[in-house]
């Protein structure tokens, strides 16, 4: 048993992701008040040279070719034999791809508790966690023994996740990856769409409040007038409105235009996550209570389509058209 | 081949949320549950599977308001069996409470593959597949958008960021969540689902007391401040825009 805090490095062909950045962030804060260290996970092949820019007091390595890309039996395999050995006091795990897909399956096997979704810290030892689509907060004290914690972006910068100097690495022994149930394939590239909305500079982005397929063309008229192009979040794609290539937000594209025009959306967690490099967040949405005024700087309350015809003629006057 | 589907009704965030009196937990009261969205679309990729390559569809939910009209809808869309899961859910329950509930029920029926949602919008420790998955032995695959099945295995699409897929293969039985199914969840119009009201039957099981170990205590719940940042801009919808078109004239991009 140790005071220590693990975070469990994620990482994704050659790159560390950057949640994990804020995951050390996160640790730092709690190693604080536990008074113990922060320790980073890595598991991979040949992937220590990730470890160069970690803000760890030491790195624990796991090098095996059947760790080389992620698949969770056989990291839940490694990390299920680490932590009961070791019995550090929280183990992190991005709130991603990733960390899900080991969390609540660890949380399971070895009998210990989790809280998932958690933004912040405090050093005393509390967590806060984001729920309902980040229109509520949830406190409490970290459970004991080890508390297993899915962590959201949003409450920690990665570049105090960042150190320059690399940290300790120690190699451990990888317990036997034999008949593994789940395996890699192969990856499929992201569709390329007619446009790169990471690289546009005005987004007129519609979420669920654009009601069906028939309404994009009015986002596409306001798009248009205002020499832009339209995005959406992930209902409008999972609807089949507009193409894969225009998704923002987690599993989607993360976006840094000048301007980002949300139209009825409500700015979950998930979709925020993607627009946060944005210059300036313009949202238009009918419930005051959406989580995307809270980033937003400028918004609206109003129907988006008693606003867009009308924006739209404005535009399109101001342009002296 | 024998897959089942997980359902959890979750709260309407169309609908104002309130804290209730101990501050630490949701006012229920109030509350509107409706199905959780990556649910339906696991409904949506089962049936798709059934369709493809034949088998039994069997959604399990548990008994909370608007329970009924959920497993309804599922058996117009195609699904075969319904499953209750009586217990006393009305203080609202944790997932490690939820998949104990189900892991029993789920254990018996013996499937090849189950799914459910990858998420759920009042998730608090953990996700329910792979809280189950963990229960049942089997393994588990999130950010799932699409499955084809093969004999004793199963080819999935995971979702990594940026729109990368990792395709893997997942031996069965296994339990997977589901993203996105491969096409948006179909409609059913109120009419067949009134027509099944009266042709299917849902069956009733118990679930054992309910066990919330494994899940954090809450000592608060809040708010966080709505609008903290954002200059609002009112009026009427002429005004709006013409506040609009003065900042985007600001920002250099009119």
């Amino acid at each position: 048993m140790t005071q220590d805090i693990y975070v469990v490095i994620e990482h994704l062909r050659g790159q560390v992701a950057e949640i994990s950045y804020v995951m050390l962030a996160a640790a730092r804060e709690l190693a604080k008040g536990q008074k113990g260290k922060v320790v980073a996970i890595l598991l991979g092949k040949n992937a220590q040279g990730l470890a160069g820019n970690l803000a760890a007091d030491r790195l624990v390595s796991f090098d095996h070719p059947a760790l080389a890309d992620f698949t969770s039996d056989a990291y839940q395999k490694v990390l299920a034999d680490l932590i009961q050995k070791d019995q550090p006091r929280a183990v992190l795990f991005g709130s991603t791809s990733i960390g899900t897909d080991l969390a609540s399956v660890l949380s399971i096997r070895l009998g210990l508790p989790l809280v998932s979704s958690c933004r912040t810290f405090s050093p005393e030892g509390k967590f806060v966690s984001q729920i309902c689509g980040g229109k509520i907060m949830a406190e409490g004290d970290l459970p004991m023994p080890t508390a297993l914690i899915t962590v959201v972006p949003g409450g920690y910068k990665a570049e105090d996740g960042q150190s320059t100097q690399a940290p300790a690495i120690t190699q451990a022994e990888v317990p036997p990856l034999e008949s593994l149930r789940v395996t890699l394939s192969k990856y499929i590239e992201p569709e390329t769409g007619d446009v790169d909305i990471a690289k546009e500079s005005l987004l007129v982005s519609v979420g669920r409040g654009i009601q069906n397929q028939d309404n994009i063309s009015l986002a596409e008229d306001l798009a248009k007038a205002l020499g832009g192009v339209v995005s959406g979040s992930r209902p409008v794609i999972d609807q089949g409105w507009l193409a894969t290539s225009r998704l923002v937000g987690k599993s989607g594209k993360s976006v840094k235009p000048k301007v980002y025009l949300a139209l009825g959306i409500s700015g979950a967690p998930e979709h925020v996550e993607g627009i946060t490099n944005s210059d300036t967040i313009i949202a238009i949405n009918t419930d005051p209570a959406a989580p995307i005024f809270g980033v937003a700087k400028y918004g609206a309350e109003i129907d988006l389509f008693d606003l867009i015809g009308v924006l739209t003629e404005q535009v399109k006057q101001a342009r002296g058209g | 081949m024998n897959i089942i589907i997980l359902v959890k009704l979750v709260p309407d965030l169309v609908e104002e949320l309130t804290v209730d009196a101990s501050g630490a937990a949701l006012d229920m009261s109030w509350l509107r549950l409706i199905i959780n969205e990556f649910d339906d679309h696991a409904i949506e990729q089962g049936i798709l599977l059934k369709e493809r390559g034949g088998g039994q569809v069997t959604v399990i939910a548990p008994d909370v308001e608007g329970v009924d009209d959920v497993l309804f809808t599922a058996a117009a869309k195609g699904a075969d069996r319904l499953i209750k899961v009586k217990g006393d859910f009305s203080a609202g329950v944790n997932n490690h409470a939820l998949s104990r509930a189900f892991a029993t029920i789920v254990k018996g029926l013996q499937p090849d593959l189950v799914l459910t949602g990858v998420q759920a919008n009042n998730d608090i420790d953990g996700a329910l597949g792979p809280l189950l998955a963990g229960m049942l032995e089997m393994p588990y695959v999130g950010y799932i958008s699409g499955i084809t099945i093969d004999a004793a295995k199963s080819k999935v699409r995971k979702e990594y960021p940026g729109g990368l897929i990792a395709e893997m293969e997942v031996n069965l039985p296994a339990v997977l969540g589901v993203q996105a199914a491969e096409q948006p969840p179909r409609y059913v119009a109120v009419s067949k689902v009134r027509q099944v009201m009266k042709t299917s039957t849902i069956q009733e099981q118990s679930a054992p007391t309910l066990d919330p170990s494994g899940g954090p205590t809450i000592s608060r719940m809040f708010q966080p401040e709505a609008g903290g940042r954002a200059t609002m801009l009112s009026g009427s919808a002429d005004e709006i825009s013409a506040k609009l078109v003065g900042i985007f004239k600001e920002l250099g991009v009119l």
